[in-house]
């Protein structure tokens, strides 16, 4: 049932370029049978006020988060959502969001937590569909119910615990992927957003600041696999065949990081650690660096540890 | 609750609070349809507004407060089309306060905003964002009339 992939030239020279259409692509393939398109925002109301044609909305707060637990679905409550959206288990979910595909990228990483395989992401997002004019509607569609099955979701590929990323520090790369000063800890909240709540500021000992719109180029597009690799191995000082932990503030702007590490440069073990410093930085006994170096472990040496 | 609330906004407040939570947000869509342009004096001058800075996007707003004895206050905001959810909230606000005394804009709770029943849609932040216009308003209604 998976849709051809885009042949798109600039794809093809990514890891996984199966993993992403261009809006010419997805133009094309409105309506084909086994296609589902999910719009996925921060703003819940804004898909109402225009989606790209047959797509459904898929809010992040209401739908993906647990209502109870600071956890996502379960096995059971997917197969609910999965059905309601009228996707069934191998259908091509093609995502797409505002703010370049945070909120998709985020949508699009639970679906991996249980194992939907066709996933794949719009370069460039809502932004570049309406910069290019194409057509946007208020109609809702009714999907028809799938029967989706109950899969337990699987953390352990994907997503890191404070725990996991504890027992990481020394062992492997981190990329921070929050503004400058989120990093160095002049503030906890993005510039322009509301203060979150976290109690200190800073970063994860020894993590690379990369922020997350280093990804993209200026349309919200993803930059080509050259320029990628010059962010994310030469700067970053990632290489082949590291396990990577990224992280944020709650774990939305580091699952377009996610993206681009594991379907992009085809890291093998990337993990996404959506507690973040909305965690971390609250967490009793767990080491932070304040500043802009990355800092080294307490008890490791000389140190900026906070 | 609402009986502190004046009776523009108390029935804007009652009007959400009798739909299901699906309804609400469209209602709440439907305000932010409606909130009126920046009159052009403003738009030339943006740097009379301000920033609310709690919300999760743009949102600059400014007020004016009339001569007259009861002091009617006169609201003006400004969000982008692509932040229904923000422009919603304000177009509330608007619709509930503008042309109100002085007085009775300062009388609204400062918890109002929970109740029109969107907490559980809607996530904490953006509520936090409304509770922070509501906020500023009465901060620069109070700082008008003690000038």
């Amino acid at each position: 049932m998976a849709l051809p992939p885009d042949t798109h030239e600039k794809f093809s020279a990514y890891a996984h370029p199966e993993r992403l259409v261009s809006t010419e692509w997805l133009a094309a393939h409105l309506g084909d049978p086994g296609l589902v398109v999910v719009e996925s925002d921060e703003d819940i109301l804004l898909y109402d006020t225009g989606h790209i044609p047959g797509s459904v909305k898929v809010d992040w707060h209401t739908e993906l988060n647990d209502e109870v637990t600071r956890d996502y679905v379960d096995g059971e409550g997917f197969a609910r959502l999965m059905s309601e959206k009228g996707i069934a288990r191998d259908t091509t979910v093609v995502f797409y969001g505002d703010k370049s595909n945070w909120w998709a990228a985020y949508a699009l990483w639970v679906f991996t937590l249980f194992g939907h395989e066709d996933v794949r992401l719009l370069d460039g997002g809502r932004d570049k569909w309406i910069a290019e004019g194409r057509e946007l509607t208020k109609d809702k569609p009714a999907p028809t119910a799938t029967e989706y099955p109950v899969v337990e979701r699987d953390d352990a590929a994907a997503r890191a615990y404070k725990d996991e990323v504890l027992a990481h520090l020394g062992r492997g790369p981190l990329i921070d992927v929050r503004s400058p000063e989120e990093y160095s800890g002049e503030r906890t909240h993005m510039p322009a957003y509301p203060e979150e709540g976290a109690l200190r500021g800073g970063h994860i000992p020894t993590a690379a600041s990369v922020p997350w719109a280093r990804a993209a180029a200026e349309d919200g597009t993803f930059k080509d696999r050259a320029a990628l690799e010059d962010v994310y191995l030469r700067e970053a000082g990632l290489a082949d065949g590291d396990d990577v932990i990224a992280y944020c503030r709650i774990g939305e702007r580091s699952s377009h990081t996610w993206f681009v590490l594991k379907h992009l440069l085809g890291f093998e073990s990337v993990r996404n650690y959506d507690g973040s410093w909305t965690e971390w930085g609250n967490a009793v006994r767990v080491p932070i660096v304040r500043g802009s170096a990355p800092g080294s472990l307490p008890g490791r040496g000389a140190g900026a540890v906070g | 609750m609402a009986a502190s609330l004046p009776p523009s906004l108390a029935e804007i407040v009652e009007d959400f609070q009798a739909l299901e939570e699906r309804e609400r947000l469209e209602l709440l869509l439907e305000f932010s349809e409606s909130l009126p342009e920046l009159p052009e004096r403003f738009r030339e001058h943006p740097e009379l507004l301000e920033q609310v800075v709690e919300c999760q996007s743009p949102l600059f707003l400014t007020l004016e407060v009339g001569a007259e004895a009861d002091r009617p206050v006169r609201l003006y905001f400004s969000a982008p089309p692509e932040a229904p959810t923000t422009r919603g909230f304000a177009s509330v606000l608007h619709e509930g306060l503008d042309g109100l005394p002085a007085e009775t804009v300062l009388s609204v709770p400062d918890d109002m905003p929970e109740q029109l029943g969107l907490t559980r849609a809607v996530t904490p932040l953006r509520m936090r964002g409304m509770t922070a216009m509501l906020g500023r308003i009465k901060r620069q209604v109070a700082r008008a009339l003690e000038a």
